[in-house]
């Protein structure tokens, strides 16, 4: 459809946020299994604010990285717009 | 522990009827969880970016794959 | 409910055109220890098991989805463009007779993927058991994978799902000894 190719920042900004997210999930399958460790919960509640930030940021300049509300939308909706992850 | 590993080897039973030529050394994979039981808390850890790249958060868990075709990078350690 | 994320869990990259690779990669698609039947095995036995243990089921189980979208991923990158010469080559040219590119459920060996992967005995333990059997016979699928691979960059990937099983493993393992150690109750003495 379109010869439109995603800059640099994004494969670097996309990287980032994967590996904060990856910390994340890591950290949740353990606290899964081992809930009272409150350094562990300290460390997952930073990184999850960290996510929060950089998911905003990587929005502003690439759109949405959810939907069903849990990410603004621009104008014309901006969600169906390639390139999907298995396409980048 | 000297010269441990978690590639571990067995020689299996070679016999003169056999008709392939004989492999005579095999192996297979003991990766680290096998040894840990239950995760003590405050292991070392990668920072995130190395964490990505290893697939593990914790540095114990570390056990990379090579396969023979992957040269410069040692076999399955 | 799910929430879906634009993103994939690791940065998937192949060098090359390859459905050779695809062809193997097919396993952990739609086989017996693929990631789509660790997926439905996962959350399917959260129902009937003790309730400590249905939030790390929860989350394993979702992962597992990520892993299935890393190898579909592979598999669309190895295939995009290939001619049909390279898939007659790669032997695959039977299933592009009946399905052109898309992807299907399968193993390696062409056979549909089916239900009866999905164990489910409602025995807490027995299941548990069954799901670090998965991930190490998930383990093993990616080591024969990587052994008969020569894309680094897919190899690369392919570590990185190895390197979950084990991860997995070990949070079954430990689910298995929190249920033996019924730790919610006060020891009386
Ligand atoms: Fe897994």
């Amino acid at each position: 459809m379109s010869n439109k190719q995603m800059p640099k920042e994004f494969y670097t900004m996309m990287e980032e946020l994967q590996s904060i997210d990856f910390v994340l999930v890591d950290l949740t399958l353990y606290l899964d299994t081992h809930p009272n460790d409150y350094k562990a919960i300290q460390q997952f509640n930073e990184f999850s604010q960290a996510r929060r930030q950089l998911k905003n940021q990587f929005e502003e300049r690439f759109g949405p990285l959810q939907q069903y509300g849990n990410s603004y939308s621009n104008y014309p909706w901006n969600w169906n717009e390639s390139p999907w992850p298995w396409q980048i | 522990m000297k010269n441990f590993t978690h590639k571990k080897t067995y020689h299996p039973y070679i016999s003169p009827l056999d008709p392939c030529p004989p492999i005579r050394t095999k192996t297979y994979s003991t990766p680290p969880h096998l040894y840990m039981g239950f995760q003590p808390e405050n292991l070392e850890q990668f920072n995130p970016r190395e964490a990505l790249q290893a697939g593990t958060l914790w540095k114990a868990f570390y056990d990379p794959y090579y396969g023979p075709k992957e040269k410069g990078r040692g076999p399955n350690e | 409910m799910w929430i879906y994320e634009k993103k994939l869990q690791y940065p998937v990259k192949v060098r090359e055109c390859n459905p050779r690779l695809a062809k193997y990669l097919i396993e952990q698609y739609g086989g017996a220890d693929g990631e789509l039947a660790a997926a439905l095995r996962y959350l399917n036995q959260r129902y009937t098991i003790p309730d400590k243990v249905i939030g790390l089921l929860t989350d394993i189980g979702t992962e597992e989805f990520a892993h299935l979208e890393m190898i579909a991923t592979m598999i669309y990158k190895l295939t995009k463009d290939a001619t049909p010469e390279q898939l007659k080559a790669a032997g695959i040219e039977d299933h592009y007779v009946n399905h052109d590119n898309a992807l299907f459920y399968q193993n390696a060996a062409g056979v549909p993927f089916t239900a009866s992967y999905i164990q489910a005995k409602g025995d807490p333990i027995a299941d548990l058991y069954e799901d670090i059997a998965a991930e190490e016979k998930a383990r093993a699928t990616y080591q024969w994978i990587i052994d008969m691979s020569d894309d680094p960059d897919l190899n690369d990937g392919l570590r990185f799902l190895r390197e979950r099983e084990i991860v997995h493993s070990q949070r079954f393992r430990e689910a298995v000894e929190l249920l033996k150690d019924e730790r919610d109750r006060k020891k009386i003495f």
